[in-house]
């Protein structure tokens, strides 16, 4: 059995790619996507605490974040269509109507 | 330790030689069988060096799907359409092949075997949430079609490609709630479990097979699996006299193979869990542990026969269903898309709802009584 | 579960991760998410929360990764140019990560994660279990997700709809970048 160490730190290592992603791409729906990587990182670290103190929540606390990643998935991808449909464009450096 | 890896490995490369072989064999069944349906001869030429014919053999059309068609179809020049994305292009047909090979790891197709001491069940990989892991492989499976049309800088494929992922996964939630009904009746996500339930009679000769229980996630099944394979009548990815040759219209040789091997691949897995939910697996009525019990008189068989006999009762039960699904792609015309969107979303989604409601009350209600 | 194992999938998942953020073609950042997903449902799997694992790949590969896909179809993104964007971003971008992948390495090291039960009991993580838990104390957190997937759906039809042809659309050609 691994330690649990190499297990989080695997978990710190994929968010912080996330979190890479979302401040380094420019493309709305590649943000999207680090933003959902960050989500499993986190998972990934509840799934292995879960299991370190042998107890089920944390496993239902993924589910419930699994869920709401689909949700927010879903509104978030219409939002992006919607924008697509007005502004011809997914780079978030165009999308500048409220800045000064 | 050594003697389950050896017969690990063993199962998993004879069950993986055994679904590559039925599909090319389900080829000919179709081709001859097609003809047969439509009055027609079907194909009967190829022959090797005219033996058949010498010999004054009918030529039943063997030597023209099983070695001629491979032969043509591995030897020819497989190109990637101008602008495509060739890593997509060739990514595609493996992508669609590999989970539904892989969905047959856990096909219990036999009862367990003792062997030098160790009990062996006839499951490439015995894990207990088997149920769930044949929908996670059949979802994996979306993503060979979309990328094919995609990767194909084609519009037709691109059509065919957004059909068939639209058409898949609408349908995957048909084939889930059917699947709960059954964990429901059965109370166990475990493939082999679930076989091992519907051993016995009812009323001494009515074999207490799923069927009997559920005959409506039956019918779910079975049209949520021929849907899933894009078969007719479901085929309108495919749609042969609209898109040419829906999403795979870009491919040739291997690649276009892989796609075929992939169609009648889900068509065996479609008849496999078919046989394992609802017709008892690899059980035969009156057939026990220990050799036949009927009344009061019995035959008693050694275990080995009786574990051969299984496997033997769950292929030909298996071959039965292929034939079924041949049947009706032969029969039935074909879909128009929103009458398929809308059998899916408004005629089985509710359907299904209310058969996992009306089964986890009944079940609760028999359960509480029998306490 | 194994080393062997572990160092397999941690791999798989660290340069999938690397490929989302890295690759220039949408379509490859999403193949790539796709198999930092499954590597990640595999590993759920090897610490023994099967019924967690194989939901993360029926739910998140099989239909959310659809979805992203259906998206980049309909915009119909092609491989982006030269990566944009002004590099006093990229380097303010660069040192924040930096420090956090810093800072989370010296938490993650120093705290006593290495200690802990090592075999958990049977039944731990399957779906059993799961649905127990979950209907018993977090019924309420249940129903309410439920209504927040309600509320998604009509949100998200509300949102991405066409204008009918009653209702007011805000002109196109307004804010766009000169």
């Amino acid at each position: 059995m691994v330690s649990y160490g190499w297990i989080m730190a695997l978990s710190a290592a994929i968010f912080t790619i996330g979190v890479a992603g979302v401040l380094l791409r420019r493309n709305i729906l590649v943000m999207f996507m680090s933003i959902e990587l960050m989500l499993n990182a986190v998972n990934l670290a509840f799934v292995t605490l879960a299991r370190r103190m042998g107890s089920m929540d944390g496993q239902v606390i993924v589910f419930f974040v699994m869920t709401v990643a689909a949700a927010e998935a879903a509104v978030g991808l219409a939002i992006i269509i919607s924008i697509f449909r007005n502004r011809e464009t997914v780079n978030a450096d165009e999308l500048r109507l409220m800045k000064w | 330790m050594a003697i389950e890896l050896i017969a690990g490995a063993i199962k998993a490369i004879v069950i993986l030689l055994l679904v590559l072989n039925l599909s090319a064999v389900l080829l000919w069944f179709e081709r001859k069988g097609s003809a047969l349906i439509q009055d027609r001869v079907g194909a009967n030429r190829a022959a090797v060096f005219g033996i058949g014919k010498k010999l004054g053999l009918p030529n039943l059309g063997f030597q023209n799907t099983l070695m001629a068609d491979p032969l043509k179809l591995f030897t020819k020049e497989d190109f990637v359409p101008e602008g495509a994305d060739k890593f997509l292009h060739a990514l595609g047909p493996f992508l669609a092949l590999f989970p539904v090979l892989i969905a047959f790891a856990v096909v219990p197709f036999g009862d367990s075997i003792v062997i030098a001491g160790h009990t062996i069940q006839l499951q490439a990989a015995s894990i207990n949430a088997a149920a769930l892991y044949i929908l996670a492989t059949i979802g994996v499976g979306v993503y060979g079609v979309a990328l094919g049309g995609w990767a194909s800088n084609n519009r037709w494929a691109l059509l065919g490609g957004v059909r068939a992922t639209a058409q898949m996964i609408s349908y995957e939630i048909a084939m889930g709630l059917a699947i709960i009904a059954l964990i429901i009746t059965y109370g166990t996500l475990d493939l082999q479990e679930i076989v091992h339930q519907q051993g016995g009679v009812w009323f001494g000769w009515l074999p207490r097979w799923g069927i009997f229980l559920q005959p409506v996630a039956f019918i779910m099944l079975l049209t949520a699996g021929m849907a899933e394979s894009k078969r007719v009548p479901f085929d309108l990815p495919e749609g042969e006299s609209e898109l040419i040759a829906g999403y795979f219209v870009e491919y040739s040789g291997g690649k276009q193979a892989a796609f075929m091997l992939t169609d009648f691949a889900e068509v065996v897995l479609a008849a496999v869990l078919l046989t394992l939910f609802f017709f008892g697996g690899w059980q035969i009525p009156w057939l026990y542990h220990g050799g036949f019990y009927l009344g009061s008189h019995h035959l008693l068989l050694p275990r080995v026969v009786v574990v051969i006999m299984g496997v033997i009762a769950f292929w030909v039960k298996v071959l039965l269903l292929c034939w079924l699904q041949l049947l009706i792609r032969w029969t039935l015309p074909r879909f128009r898309y929103d009458q398929l969107m809308h059998l899916g979303w408004k005629g089985l989604v509710p359907l299904g709802l209310l058969n996992v409601l009306i089964t986890a009350f009944v079940v609760v209600m028999v359960s509480g009584a029998a306490h | 579960m194994p080393p062997a194992l572990f160092i397999f999938l941690a791999v798989v998942a660290i340069l999938s991760s690397l490929g989302v953020v890295i690759q220039r073609n949408p379509v490859h950042c999403l193949l790539a998410l796709i198999m930092t997903l499954i590597s990640i449902g595999a590993l759920f799997v090897a610490l023994d929360a099967v019924a967690v694992g194989f939901l993360q790949i029926i739910v998140y590969v099989g239909a959310i990764m659809v979805l992203f896909l259906f998206v980049i179809w309909l915009l119909n993104l092609q491989t982006e140019e030269a990566p944009a964007g002004n590099l006093a971003l990229k380097f303010f971008a660069t040192i924040a990560v930096a420090a956090m992948a810093a800072e989370l390495f010296a938490i993650v090291s120093k705290s006593r994660t290495a200690l802990g039960a090592q075999t958990v009991t049977s039944g731990y993580g399957s779906i059993d279990s799961l649905a127990q838990t979950l209907f018993g104390q977090y019924l309420m957190a249940f129903e309410t997700t439920s209504i927040l997937l309600l509320v998604a759906v009509i949100g998200a039809v509300a949102v991405a709809r066409r204008a009918l042809p009653d209702r007011p659309r805000t002109a196109p050609t307004e804010g766009r970048p000169t």
